[in-house]
Formats: structure tokens, C-alpha cells, sequence
């Protein structure tokens, strides 16, 4: 195993790292979103209570949202390696730096680190709510059954009448835009994806990808918040 | 033409150095070396320390030449130090001059620094093991046009190490795929194809240059052009390599 060591500490190795849970991420991202749109529809939560209850019983659901912490950590730390190794390579700086690429893919680390203080904040305010304290229960009748499930909905609806942390949230959003709008097509690149008849396609998808995936959720908190 | 200089001045790789001003009158059809030519007679005829920088051919084939020039390496425009003409600045512009920055890269005087590390990088594998002998006929082996004109692209890579400078994490990573692609592209590769994208990597992270983050400065600054996509082909080769190459036999003496 020891061939396996040195290619993942190898810099691409890390990087392949960088890329493989990123692109994981990415494909959480899109999981997610569609649950969240349920917060949109005005029918008092039951579409969103339902899909809530439906993703944390799933087993195949559970399996992936533990992978899913596994890669966010590995996104974290070897993003730190990476980093620390990088500033390393250069020691003295210039006097004076005149850039010619484009400010997020210089600024990786800056956005990560937004990201990252939203998802403990998101983390908290959410998942260890749910974990740890009991919310409302709340019930509904389908097929002339009354169903129980946890009132996520009233939950969030309340959040988000915080006008700061609606705010958070648009601001990370506007961070994970900016992140992905360098990261989606980069690590295609390091994964060795490279061909020019697919790579334009993958470099128009991860434009789309990282203005609408991040719009569609910071409307939530702002929809919520309008709508009092 | 008059020019304002801030040039890094640093007498060895020990001593602490600094941005240094000069000013001097050129005519703007000299290259950037020679306008550096008139400063250092200038110096020399004053009994100063010239400034030493390194250049060779002053062609633009030779990579020898290494400025930093107003915040980009080789200056403003897309091609060599030497091949820079003045024309390019203001009268009267201020023009900052540094060495190339990188751990790999140590300064050696002023504006020189040593990279050998680049040389390693190569010793490593970026070569083709060949027979001696009489020489095999040209256009034996056909390669496609596509593949023959990609791999030339690659080759056009002089190692003057602008990708490294230019890089915010002093990655050497377009130079490192430039080489392998070049080979990796071409029949005469193949044989030791797994073996010089595992090496040079190898050699490339001992050196102690960054990793690649993907912002494309190196390809943008490089004088040659040397594109992105060989940063793919690399880590493809790299990645294949780690997964599939195999241990060397030992080879028993016989009975
Ligand atoms: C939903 C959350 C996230 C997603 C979808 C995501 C996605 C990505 C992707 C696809 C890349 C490109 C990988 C490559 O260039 O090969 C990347 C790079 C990067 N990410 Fe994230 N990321 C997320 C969160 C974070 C967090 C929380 C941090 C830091 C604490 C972070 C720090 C970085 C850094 C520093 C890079 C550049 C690394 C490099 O190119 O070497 N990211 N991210
Ligand atoms: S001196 Fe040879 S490339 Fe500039």
C-alpha cells in the first residue's frame, strides 16, 4: 500500500484529493437544493416535512450524508496541506505583482474559508437542532392517515426571519458562487479531463452551474424573509 | 528615452537585498538586455557593481534570460526579456525589476537565480533511452499530424522558468507537463512513459515547488505559449501510472 501513500501525498495526489470530494460536494449541492425548493411551496411545509423525513431515514440517504462529511473534512485539510506547501514554495514575495488570472481562482482559500464559517453556523442552526433538541412535532392526513413528522419547517420559516442571518447566507452563497465559478472547471482539469471537444461543454456547464445552483439558494432565506 | 529603474540589487544569497534606483537614457529600438548593457558600462565606468543577470543566446530560444518585469515575468509582453524591445514603455516610466521568486529557485546575485532544479526535473525522465548506432530513418514511425503538432507545441517549452515565477504558489507544474507531454504525445514515449510521469513528479515535489491551483497565469506569462491542457495530459499520465505501473522484476542469475 505503500505505492498508494505516496501518490495521494504526491501534489497531485492531494490535488486529485481537492478535486475528487469537490466534485462530490458539487453533487450534494445539487441533492440539496431540490429538498430546499420544497420551502418555496405555499402548502403550510408538508412537501419540505416530508422530504425531510424521507432523508433522514433513508438508509442509502444516511450512508451518503456521513461520505458527505468524510469529504468535506478531506476537502478542508488537504486544502490546509496545500496551502501551507504553497506559500512555502515562495518564501520572499515580489515588490509589485501585476496578475493576469482571474481574482477567484487566486482567492480559493479565502472563499473556502466563508463557506466553511457558513456551514457550522448552517450546521448548528439546523442539523444539531435537529439532532439534539425536540421540535415541534407536527402532523398532517394523507390517504386518511394522520402521518407525524418533525416541524422542520416552522424552524427554518423562523430563522430566517433574522435579518442577519439571511444576510449570512446571501454572502455565502455570493462566496460559493465565486468558488465554484473557478473550482467546477479546475478539477476537471486535474483529474486529467482535458479534450477539446468536451472541455468548452464542462467550462459552460460550471459558469451555469455556479451562478444558478448558489442563487437558487440564497432565495430561500430571502423568500422566507419577505415573506415574514 | 528616459527610464526610471527599481532594481533588486543583493550581493549573495546570504546578504539581505533591496530595490535599488538608476536612471538611464536608451534609445527605444534597444532590447531590454541592452538597455540593461548601457546601465551596466554606466556602472562600470563609475567603479560600481554591474547588475548581474542572466542571458545567453538573446534570441529567444535559449531560456536563459529571467526578469520580473513591472509585476510579470518578462514584462509586458508575450515573449522573452531579450526579445522585449523598449518601444514597449513610456518615456519616463518607472520600471521595477526583480529576480524570479521561489524556494526551488535560490537567488544566486541580484537578478540570477539558480534553476538546476529545472535540470534535475529532466534527469529525472525527461528523456527517450535510444540506441547508438547509425542513425533510423527518418518518418519510420508515422505519428498523425495532430498528435506530431501537438507534441511540437509542448516541445516548444525553453525552461526559463517564467510559469514558475508567474505562478502565486511558485508551481512548476506547466514546465514539468510540458516535458512529459511532449514525449507522452509522441510512439518514442511510450516505453517509458509510466515511469517518466511518476520520476519527474517525484522530482518535481522534492524540488519543493507549489502545487497547481488552476488560475493559468504560467500559461498566460509564458513566452512560448505552452498551454493548460498539457497540465492534463500530466496528471492523466500521473494518475495511470500510480494505479497501473508495476514493480521492477528482480532478474534471477540463472542456473
Ligand atoms: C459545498 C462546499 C464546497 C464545494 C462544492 C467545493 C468545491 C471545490 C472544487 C470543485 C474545487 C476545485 C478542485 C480542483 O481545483 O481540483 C475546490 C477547490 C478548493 N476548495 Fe472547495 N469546495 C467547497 C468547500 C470548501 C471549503 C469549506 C474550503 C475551505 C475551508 C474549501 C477550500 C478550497 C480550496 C483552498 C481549493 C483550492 C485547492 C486547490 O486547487 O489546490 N472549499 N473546491
Ligand atoms: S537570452 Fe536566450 S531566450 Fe533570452
Amino acid at each position: 500500500m505503500n505505492w498508494l501513500v505516496n501518490a495521494l501525498t504526491s501534489t497531485i495526489g492531494r490535488k486529485v484529493l481537492m478535486a475528487l470530494s469537490g466534485l462530490f460536494l458539487i453533487l450534494f449541492l445539487v441533492v440539496h437544493l431540490v429538498g430546499n425548493l420544497q420551502l418555496l411551496k405555499s402548502d403550510g411545509g408538508i412537501a419540505f416535512n416530508t422530504y425531510a423525513k424521507f432523508m433522514g431515514h433513508n438508509p442509502l440517504i444516511q450512508t451518503v450524508s456521513i461520505l458527505n462529511f468524510v469529504f468535506i473534512l478531506t476537502h478542508i485539510f488537504v486544502s490546509l496541506f496545500l496551502t501551507l506547501r504553497n506559500s512555502k514554495a515562495r518564501p520572499h514575495g515580489y515588490a509589485y505583482v501585476n496578475n493576469s488570472s482571474t481574482w477567484s481562482s487566486r482567492n480559493m482559500g479565502i472563499l473556502g474559508t466563508i463557506i466553511l464559517v457558513f456551514l457550522v453556523v448552517h450546521l448548528v442552526n439546523f442539523w444539531g437542532k435537529m439532532k439534539l433538541t425536540d421540535f415541534g412535532i407536527g402532523s398532517y392526513v394523507e390517504h386518511d392517515t394522520t402521518q407525524d413528522y418533525l416541524d422542520l419547517y416552522t424552524t427554518t420559516k423562523a430563522a430566517f426571519q433574522d435579518w442577519w442571518l439571511v444576510l449570512l447566507y446571501v454572502v455565502s452563497m455570493i462566496a460559493l458562487a465565486f468558488h465554484l465559478s473557478h473550482g467546477f472547471q479546475s478539477a476537471f482539469r486535474t483529474i486529467g479531463v482535458n479534450h477539446p471537444k468536451y472541455t468548452p461543454f464542462l467550462k459552460g456547464l460550471g459558469l451555469a452551474f455556479s451562478i444558478i445552483v448558489p442563487a437558487g439558494f440564497a432565495i430561500i432565506p430571502v423568500y422566507m424573509f419577505l415573506q415574514g | 528615452m528616459k527610464l526610471n529603474l527599481k532594481i533588486w540589487r543583493q550581493s549573495d544569497a546570504s546578504a539581505s537585498g533591496k530595490l535599488v534606483d538608476y536612471k538611464v537614457d536608451i534609445n527605444p529600438e534597444m532590447s531590454f538586455l541592452e538597455m540593461l548593457d548601457v546601465l551596466n558600462e554606466e556602472l562600470a565606468r563609475k567603479g560600481e557593481d554591474p547588475v548581474a543577470f542572466d542571458h545567453d543566446c538573446r534570441e529567444g530560444i535559449c531560456g536563459a534570460c529571467s526578469l520580473y518585469i513591472n509585476g510579470r515575468p518578462h514584462g509586458p509582453m508575450q515573449t522573452t526579456t531579450c526579445q522585449l524591445h523598449m518601444r514597449h514603455f513610456k518615456d519616463g516610466e518607472t520600471i521595477i525589476i526583480e529576480p524570479w521568486r521561489a524556494a526551488a529557485f535560490p537567488l544566486l546575485k541580484d537578478l540570477v537565480v539558480d534553476r538546476s532544479a529545472f535540470d534535475r526535473i529532466n534527469h529525472a525522465g525527461g528523456f527517450v533511452s535510444v540506441n547508438t548506432g547509425s542513425a533510423p530513418d527518418a518518418n519510420e514511425i508515422l505519428i498523425p499530424k495532430t498528435e506530431s503538432d501537438e507534441a511540437f507545441n509542448s516541445a516548444a517549452c525553453i525552461g526559463c522558468g517564467a510559469c514558475v515565477a508567474a505562478c502565486k504558489n511558485a508551481s512548476a507544474m506547466l514546465f514539468v507537463s510540458a516535458k512529459i507531454s511532449h514525449l507522452a504525445l509522441l510512439p518514442q514515449g511510450q516505453p517509458e512513459r509510466e515511469r517518466r510521469a511518476e520520476n519527474m513528479v517525484a522530482q518535481m515535489d522534492a524540488e519543493g515547488f507549489g502545487a497547481c491551483t488552476n488560475t493559468g497565469a504560467c500559461s498566460i506569462e509564458c513566452p512560448k505559449g505552452i498551454s493548460m491542457s498539457n497540465i492534463a495530459l500530466m496528471n492523466r499520465d500521473f494518475i495511470f501510472a500510480s494505479l497501473t505501473s508495476k514493480p521492477e522484476l528482480k532478474v534471477s542469475e540463472g542456473a
